[in-house]
């Protein structure tokens, strides 16, 4: 009985799967505080479903099975997806894989693929690109948010589609090798590209500027402009225009001002901003809630401007 | 606004809303969300620019595991249509876009509220699934989770269309109400506040080994020449050039010690 089931072979065409892999999409829909992203996960199964069980008990079982707890990155678990493919078809065509393999293999690859996706995704891809959609768009571009939404998407339909592939094709397999290197190097890899791009984000957009003014120094003849010399025709013009090439800002006025600012850019640049960056991070591992710590950055905003510092 | 505005504002709203719990399309990202409400209120470029701004606060938020980051969709999408709304009522748009970027903080706290009471009602949705479930009624689970999703855009569309409604005088009024040293201050405060954002991610990622990239990232991104995406290749080069000699240490490592991995070290020992 159970040869001529595997003789006839029920199998998941690339129909099916890409049923699959376009319902995967909505795998948080449904996402609640008690299985977390179960529905969402029956939901991308029920193509598969219906194709593999014909009879209505098995049909039930199986909606059961993928109703239990889930929760992952919502791309990583593509091969998740995959290879629950692989292993319900072996399943369907008689092969011993019991619910507490199928379990198991879900449990086991959510939680280090969470590990990868979260760090790779959320943390190195969308801030890459949303910088980069953001620097042009502040440049008054639409090319920015348009960037953003294309580059994201290819890459995101591209990973779901192929990662699931590789997954169905892999069958178990798959979550053996989840121990070793490869996943481990991805993050790695992810983690250094995403930690430089931060460190030069926070340069180049957390802008903190100290208003007081160090000092106020009295510049030798020579090393200002000298307006009162200056004619009001094309020829003064030129004559300004030559000096300040020469002099520099510091050359506009007779008096030289430092601000604190400069002081410390001369040091390095940004250095402000990256304190408080760190801070921050001092205070995130405290425990204390980013919206409470926006709040205060405002409210030091505010008081600064107050009293002349910021 | 015009009708139609208000229903297409509604439509990105929903999107918006739908896309803050799935994370697929990213239709919730300020970036794209506020350019959006831009272009169907016939204000593309203003929506581009506070688009960009917002992007650059809220780069760092992600929901990770069951915790949830401050709502991106609901900051974006009330902001945008209240800085629409105050340009329309006779605005300086400069004014507006600042004033928009300070209350979409507090928006997104709002946000996340509602996210919590959202996805508390979707549990008792998926008890739903799992009769069901018993039933083998598969139509009735597909049901259960469009529910779930359009529940989600709801949780935008609603605030939104409400906002659609409130007069231009008003919103202008409480603009102009505004002291100049509140309005300063948060824009003080909003030059800084993207730097939460940012130690968001770095407290996920940094080890004591990737804290020299965060270092080399900083100091290069003062050479001003350096475009972003100039960054970038700098950054996956040192990332691939660092795994590559791991690798290449390991497995010199791994031989039994026959040879250090330094010719000149190799010449020495062997003299």
């Amino acid at each position: 009985m159970a040869e001529e089931i595997q003789e006839k072979g029920i199998h998941l065409t690339k129909q099916d799967r890409l049923a699959v892999c376009n319902r995967h999409q909505y795998l948080q829909g449904s996402w609640n505080y008690e299985r977390m992203q179960n529905g969402g996960w029956c939901y991308a199964m029920i193509p598969a479903i219906k194709k593999l069980y014909p009879n209505r008990d098995d049909q039930i079982a199986a909606l059961k099975r993928h109703l239990e707890f889930y929760n992952t990155h919502p791309y990583v678990s593509a091969p998740v997806i995959g290879v629950t493919l692989a292993l319900e078809e072996g399943r369907a065509n008689g092969e011993p894989i019991d619910d507490v393999t199928i379990q198991g293999v879900k449990v086991g690859m959510m939680g280090p693929l969470a590990g990868v996706g979260d760090p790779v995704f959320w943390y190195t891809v969308r801030p890459l690109l949303g910088a980069l959609g953001a620097s042009l768009a502040l440049g008054g571009s639409p090319l920015g948010p348009i960037l953003f939404f294309v580059l994201w998407n290819v890459i995101r339909l591209a990973f779901l589609w192929y990662t699931q592939e590789a997954g169905y094709r892999a069958g178990a397999d798959i979550s053996k090798d989840l121990s070793g290197g490869k996943l481990g190097k991805i993050t790695e890899g992810a983690s250094i590209l995403g930690m430089f791009v931060i460190g030069a984000l926070v340069e180049r957009w957390v802008t903190i500027s100290f208003k007081p003014v160090v000092s106020t120094m009295q510049q030798q003849a020579g090393a200002y402009i000298d307006w009162s010399t200056i004619t009001g025709d094309a020829e003064g013009i030129k004559s300004a225009l030559t000096q300040y090439a020469k002099l520099g800002a510091n050359g506009l006025d007779q008096m030289k001002v430092t601000t604190l600012q400069q002081n410390l850019d001369s040091l390095i640049p940004g250095l402000a901003a990256v304190a408080l960056t760190l801070f921050v991070c001092k205070l995130l591992k405290k425990n204390v809630s980013p919206i409470v710590i926006i709040l205060a950055l405002f409210g030091v905003g505010i008081v600064g401007h107050l009293i002349g510092l910021l | 606004m015009s009708p139609i505005s208000v229903l297409l504002v509604i439509i990105v709203a929903f999107l918006a809303g739908m896309e803050g719990i799935l994370d697929e399309w990213e239709f919730h990202q300020p970036l794209v969300a506020c350019t959006l409400i831009g272009l169907v209120t016939g204000h593309p470029s203003e929506g581009i620019l506070l688009g960009g701004s917002l992007q650059m606060i809220a780069l760092g938020w992600a929901n990770i595991g069951a915790a949830v980051a401050p709502d991106a969709a609901l900051a974006s999408v009330a902001s945008a249509i209240l800085m629409v709304i105050a340009i329309n009522g006779g605005s300086d748009p400069t004014e507006a876009m600042t004033t928009s970027i300070a209350v979409a903080v507090p928006l997104s706290v709002a946000g996340l509220f509602l996210t919590m009471v959202c996805r508390t009602i979707a549990t008792a949705m998926v008890h739903g699934m799992d009769k069901c479930a018993e039933n083998d009624d598969m139509a009735g689970i597909e049901r259960w989770q469009i529910v779930a999703i359009c529940m989600q855009g709801a949780r935008i569309a609603i605030p939104a269309a409400a906002l659609c409604f409130i007069p231009g005088d008003a919103v202008t009024a409480a603009l102009n109400a505004m002291p100049d040293w509140l309005s300063k201050g948060m824009e003080v405060g909003g030059g800084m506040v993207c730097c939460v954002g940012y130690a968001m991610v770095i407290n996920m990622m940094a080890t004591k080994e990737v804290w020299p990239f965060f270092a080399l990232g900083f100091v290069l991104a003062a050479i001003s020449q350096l475009t972003l995406i100039a960054l970038g290749v700098i950054g996956l080069s040192l990332a691939f050039i660092y795994l590559g000699l791991k690798e290449y240490a390991k497995q010199n490592g791994g031989s039994g010690a026959v040879s250090s991995g330094d010719p000149l070290g190799d010449i020495i020992d062997n003299y």
